[in-house]
């Protein structure tokens, strides 16, 4: 049985790890999502409000925060599923070291392509 | 509200989850079926999200010029489309949904007073319904060719008719 110096599933080790960064993540991306659906709004006021506001974005900083939003977005979902996995697939927990390695594993796969386009995009003019 | 202890009766789940001797099963109580639920719907939401943020990321960040080609006129593109007005629509509500869920819990974590806990939950569930509400209204009554704006900031197709 699970005991305090080992650990569970959920805390001490990569377990409580992984589910520090989900919920940092998804902290993250909801306050993200107000303040996006707020700018979003503009384009009821105006199409001058709202591509003033959206140039302000269209430089490197913001580039490189959009660049950090997908990442952690990317995290959160395969954790996510990972999750989903541990809960409702019967090997889930048993195998659940192994999902997260696949988690890194699919974050990289789909990052690198996704950071040569975006990167190019935002610093390439 | 405690539930007296049933020796005989079955709960009218499937089978009770017995680990190490230790049961886990839930009360049959109305506040855990809304947990249950809830539990559920972090899940199911999760999962179409997966694909409605993804495809939106997609579109808006990689194809053509990235995220350089967003202005008034690309999202008059995309919303004249009833394709892109549902994904939206829906992407809004699923993802406010699990995100105001998703605090909502992480209050009941860290929030140790009663009343910290009810005044930070109106503040979020205010929040969260004014931008669901907003987010619907501005999908419904978007004009991507508002009369007398300055044609070279519209979608192509405004100066057509
Ligand atoms: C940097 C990344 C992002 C960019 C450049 C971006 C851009 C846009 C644009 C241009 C629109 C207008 C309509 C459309 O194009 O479909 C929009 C709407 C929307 N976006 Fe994003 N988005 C980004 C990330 C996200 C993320 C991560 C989410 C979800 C968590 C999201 C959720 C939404 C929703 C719900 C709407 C509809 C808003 C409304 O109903 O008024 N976006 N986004
Ligand atoms: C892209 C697809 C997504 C997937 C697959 C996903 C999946 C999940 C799962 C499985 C949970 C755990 C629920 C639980 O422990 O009961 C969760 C929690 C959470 N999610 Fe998501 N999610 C996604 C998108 C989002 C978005 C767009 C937001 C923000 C608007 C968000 C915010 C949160 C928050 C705040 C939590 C609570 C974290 C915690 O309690 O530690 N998620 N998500």
């Amino acid at each position: 049985m699970a005991n305090s110096t080992s650990g569970t599933l959920y805390r001490g080790q990569y377990g409580m790890w992984s589910w520090v960064a989900h919920r940092i993540t998804g902290v993250a991306i909801f306050f993200f999502l107000l303040v996006h659906v707020l700018d979003t709004a503009l384009v009821r006021v105006s199409p001058e409000a709202y591509n003033a506001v959206i140039a302000t974005y269209k430089n490197p900083i913001m580039g490189l925060g959009e660049a950090g939003l997908v990442g952690a977005i990317v995290y959160h979902a395969f954790n996510g599923l990972r999750i989903i996995l541990i809960d409702f697939w019967k090997g889930g927990t048993k195998h659940q070291k192994g999902l997260l390695w696949g988690v890194i594993a699919l974050w990289v796969i789909v990052m690198i392509p996704f950071l040569v386009r975006h990167l190019s995009v935002v610093f390439g003019g | 509200m405690s539930t007296p202890l049933k020796t005989k009766i079955q709960v009218p789940r499937s089978r009770d989850l017995e680990v190490d001797g230790v049961k886990y099963n839930r009360a049959g109580s109305s506040r855990s079926r809304f947990e249950m639920f809830a539990w559920l719907f972090m899940r199911m939401s999760g999962i179409v999200l997966i694909v409605l943020v993804f495809g939106h990321l997609f579109v808006n960040l990689m194809v053509g010029e990235g995220v350089h080609a967003v202005d008034f006129g690309f999202v008059g593109g995309k919303w004249a489309n009833p394709f892109w007005q549902v994904w939206d629509l829906v992407m809004l509500w699923l993802a406010m949904l699990h995100g105001t869920n998703g605090i909502r819990v992480i209050i009941d974590d860290y929030a140790a007073r009663n009343t910290t806990r009810f005044w930070l939950k109106v503040l979020l569930f205010v929040a969260s319904a004014f931008v669901i509400l907003l987010g619907t209204m501005v999908i419904f009554t978007f004009e991507p060719c508002p009369a007398g704006a300055d044609p070279s900031l519209l979608a192509s197709f405004c100066s057509a008719h």
